[in-house]
C-alpha cells in the first residue's frame, strides 16, 4: 500500500513535500486530512475506552475466545471429534484423560468444545454482517430519501420487528435446510430492523444539519451526500450496535442448533446442546456434558455485552458520565 | 384533551393515531398471511407427497389430495383458496397427528397461556420491583448485584438454564434426590379437576415457570433501571422535593409512574421474546403447549402444523403490539392529545 507523502498533517510536525516551496504551507490533500483527524478520532476512542474497566475484561475474554478458535487445530487434532475413532467410555465424569468428560459415544467434552467455538463464533460474526448490512441500508435509504421511501421501508421494518424472530427462524431454516450458511443467513434476515431503526434516526439528524444544505447547494448527489456525510456520521453508531447484534447472534444460534436447525456436520455450542439434551443427559445427571458449552456461550455472550457497552458509552456522548 | 367539535366531525390527532395503527396491525396481519403461503409454496417436493411419503398410497388419492391443495390451479386461485381457508379456521391437515391443525393447536393453547401468564406476571412484578431499587440506590450493593446478575441471567441461553434447574431439582444432584417432576403437565392417573390434580400440575409447573421467570427479570430490570434513572435527572423531582416531600413519596408519586410508561407497553412489546422462550423451555420440561408442538412439528418436519403454529404467534405478537401502541396512547397525554 503507498502511503501519502504526508504522515499525520494535524497531529505530526508538518513535513516539508520536495515539490513545495518552503514558504509555502505544506500541500494537504483533502483524503490525507480526512484520513489523519479519522486516525486521531478512533486514538481518542480507544484512549477513552480503556479507561472503561468493564469493556477492557470484555475484550479480553472475547480475544481469549477468539484465540481458541483459530488455534483450535492446534490445541485438539481434529480427528478427536470422529466418533468412530472416539477411545473414552460414553457418558463418563470428568477424569484425567478427559478433563471435562465424554459425551454419548466417548468423546471428549473438552475438544468439543473448543471445536465448538468456531461455529458459534462464525454464525455469529457472519450473521451479524448480514443483519448490520441490511439495517444500515435500509435505515440510511429510508432516512435520505425520505417520503414513499421512507415510509415503504420502515412499514417492511415494523413487519419484521413485531414478527416473533424464533417462529420465524425456524420456518425459515426448516424450509430452507441445516447448514452454517443458512443458519447465518436466517439469523441476519430476521434481526436487522433494529440496526435500521437505530441508523434512520441518525440519518435523519444529519440530513437536518445545515452543511448538509450548504453540501446539496454546492451541487452534491445523492451518492456523495451518503458516502461524505451521512454514513461517517452513522459508522459509530452502527460499531456500537454490530457488537451487540453479535452478542444476539451467537445466543439464537445456539437456540436454533439446540432445536436441531443447526448444520448436522459440525460442531457447535448449540449442537452439543442438542445431542447432550437428546441422548438424555439430563436425565443421567451428565453435567459436564452440559455445563461447558453453556458456560462458553454465557461468556462470550457477556464479554460482547459488555463490550458493545463499553462502546456505546464512548462513541455515544449522549450517554457520557452515566 | 383537545375538544372534538360537534358540528363537523374531525378526527383527532389521537384517533388518527389509532387508525393508523390499526391499519398497520391489519397490514403485519395480511403479509403474515402471504409470507405463509408462499413458502408454503417453496417448500421442497410435493406437498401431497410429503403427506403420503412412506406410505403406500393409490395415484388417485394423492391426485385428489393434490386437488385439495389446489396446486392444479393458478397461483391467484391457489392463494384466494388459501385464505379463505385460513380466515374461516381451516389450517390443513396435520402430517403427524392427521387430525386438523386447528383442532390440534386448539388443545395445545392453554397450558402455554398458564406457563407464559404466570412467569409474565412474576418477571414483571419482581423485575420491576429490583428495576426499581437499584436505580433509586444507584451503585448500592444491591444495585451493583442485581446488575450484574441481570447481565448474567441476559447472557444465558434461557433452555440452558432450564435443563441445568431441571439436573439441580429434576433429576437431582449425586445423594440429593430430585424435589420436581422432570416434565409434562400432570403425572399419569391424576384427576385434574381434584385438588391433588391441581397440586400435582402446580408443581410440575413450578420449575418451567421459574426458568421463564429467571430469564425474563433481567429485562424488565435493566429496562426499569435505565428508565427511572432518566427520570432521576427531571426538574420536576428537584421541585417535588423542594416543597418538602419526602423521598419516598418522591419516588411513588411522581418519578415511578412517568418510568413506568416505557416499561409497560415493553411488557407487551416483549411476547414476541417471551414466546420465543416458551418454545425451547416447553421442549425442555416436556410441558405439553405450543411451543413443544412447534419442537415436534419442526422435526418431523410437519408443515402445515408448523405454519399454523407460526400464523398464531405472529398474530397473538402483532395483536399484543397493537394493544401496546393503543395502552400507551392512552397513558400518555403527551401522545392521547396529540
Amino acid at each position: 500500500m503507498t502511503q501519502p507523502t504526508i504522515e499525520e498533517p494535524l497531529g505530526g510536525a508538518p513535513q516539508t513535500d520536495t515539490t513545495v516551496p518552503p514558504s509555502l504551507p505544506p500541500q494537504l490533500s483533502p483524503k490525507s486530512i480526512v484520513r489523519a483527524r479519522r486516525r486521531q478520532a478512533a486514538g481518542r476512542a480507544w484512549s477513552e475506552y480503556r479507561r472503561n474497566s468493564i469493556g477492557m475484561v470484555g475484550l479480553a475474554i472475547l480475544v481469549l475466545f477468539i484465540a481458541m478458535a483459530v488455534f483450535a487445530p492446534l490445541l485438539v487434532p481434529e480427528s478427536e471429534l470422529d466418533v468412530t475413532k472416539a477411545t473414552g467410555t460414553p457418558f463418563s465424569p470428568p477424569s484425567a484423560g478427559f478433563p471435562l468428560g465424554t459425551d454419548e459415544s466417548g468423546r471428549s467434552v473438552l475438544a468439543l468444545t473448543i471445536w465448538g467455538s468456531r461455529v458459534s463464533l462464525l454464525v455469529g460474526f457472519l450473521a451479524s454482517v448480514i443483519s448490520v448490512v441490511i439495517g444500515s441500508v435500509v435505515g440510511i435509504v429510508a432516512g435520505h430519501y425520505g417520503r414513499w421511501t421512507d415510509s415503504v421501508l420502515m412499514r417492511v421494518t415494523d413487519w419484521f420487528l413485531v414478527i416473533p424472530f424464533l417462529p420465524l427462524a425456524i420456518v425459515l431454516a426448516t424450509v430452507l435446510g441445516p447448514s452454517l450458511a443458512n443458519i447465518a443467513f436466517v439469523i441476519g434476515i430476521t434481526s436487522w430492523p433494529g440496526t435500521a431503526r437505530i441508523v434512520r434516526a441518525q440519518a435523519l439528524a444529519v440530513t437536518s444539519r445545515p452543511y448538509m444544505e450548504r453540501s446539496r447547494a454546492l451541487g452534491a448527489g445523492d451518492w456523495h451526500l451518503i458516502t461524505r456525510h451521512i454514513l461517517p456520521n452513522t459508522v459509530p453508531l452502527i460499531f456500537a450496535n454490530t457488537v451487540l447484534i453479535v452478542a444476539v447472534a451467537i445466543l439464537s444460534e445456539t437456540t436454533l442448533a439446540f432445536l436441531g436447525l443447526g448444520d448436522p456436520l459440525r460442531v457447535s455450542w448449540g449442537s452439543m446442546l442438542d445431542s447432550a439434551f437428546t441422548q438424555g443427559a439430563a436425565s443421567i445427571g451428565a453435567w459436564w456434558y452440559l455445563v461447558p458449552p453453556g458456560v462458553a456461550i454465557l461468556l462470550v455472550v457477556l464479554a460482547f455485552t459488555m463490550i458493545g457497552q463499553a462502546l456505546e458509552s464512548v462513541l455515544n456522548p449522549r450517554l457520557r458520565g452515566r | 384533551m383537545a375538544a372534538i367539535s360537534a358540528r363537523t366531525f374531525r378526527p383527532s390527532a389521537g384517533q388518527r393515531r389509532v387508525a393508523a395503527k390499526l391499519l398497520g396491525a391489519l397490514l403485519s396481519l395480511a403479509f403474515v398471511l402471504v409470507f405463509n403461503f408462499f413458502l408454503f409454496r417453496v417448500l421442497p417436493g410435493d406437498p401431497a407427497k410429503n403427506l403420503t411419503r412412506n406410505r403406500l398410497v393409490p395415484a388417485e388419492q394423492v391426485q385428489v389430495l393434490r386437488e385439495s391443495f389446489g396446486l392444479g390451479k393458478p397461483l391467484h386461485e391457489q392463494f384466494a383458496t388459501y385464505v379463505k381457508d385460513t380466515l374461516s379456521g381451516d389450517l390443513g391437515i396435520s402430517y403427524k397427528f392427521r387430525r386438523p391443525v386447528s383442532e390440534v393447536i386448539g388443545e395445545r393453547i392453554w397450558p402455554t397461556v398458564l406457563l407464559l401468564g404466570l412467569s409474565t406476571l412474576l418477571s414483571t412484578a419482581i423485575g420491576l420491583w429490583i428495576g426499581i431499587r437499584g436505580a433509586w440506590k444507584r451503585n448500592s450493593v444491591f444495585d451493583r448485584v442485581s446488575l450484574g446478575a441481570s447481565l448474567t441471567l441476559y447472557a444465558m441461553p434461557e433452555f440452558w438454564l432450564g435443563i441445568i434447574l431441571l439436573i439441580a431439582f429434576g433429576v437431582g444432584v449425586g445423594s440429593f434426590p430430585g424435589l420436581f417432576p422432570t416434565g409434562g403437565l400432570s403425572s399419569p392417573n391424576t384427576q385434574l379437576a381434584s385438588m391433588g390434580g391441581i397440586v400435582d400440575v402446580a408443581r410440575h409447573l413450578f420449575l418451567p415457570c421459574l426458568t421463564l421467570t429467571l430469564a425474563y427479570i433481567a429485562e424488565y430490570a435493566l429496562v426499569m433501571r435505565s428508565s427511572l434513572l432518566d427520570e432521576l435527572g427531571e426538574d420536576y423531582l428537584t421541585t417535588a422535593r423542594a416543597k418538602g416531600l419526602r423521598d419516598a413519596l418522591v419516588l411513588r408519586r411522581h418519578a415511578v409512574p412517568n418510568a413506568l410508561l416505557p416499561t409497560t407497553t415493553l411488557i407487551f412489546l416483549n411476547l414476541g421474546f417471551v414466546v420465543s422462550g416458551a418454545i425451547t423451555i416447553e421442549t425442555v420440561y416436556s410441558w405439553p403447549g405450543l411451543g413443544l408442538l412447534s419442537y415436534e412439528a419442526l422435526r418431523t418436519p410437519d408443515y402445515p402444523l408448523l405454519q399454523g403454529v407460526f400464523l398464531l404467534f405472529s398474530a397473538a405478537v402483532i395483536i399484543a403490539n397493537l394493544l401496546a401502541d393503543l395502552l400507551y396512547a392512552y397513558l400518555d397525554p403527551r401522545v392521547r392529545t396529540g
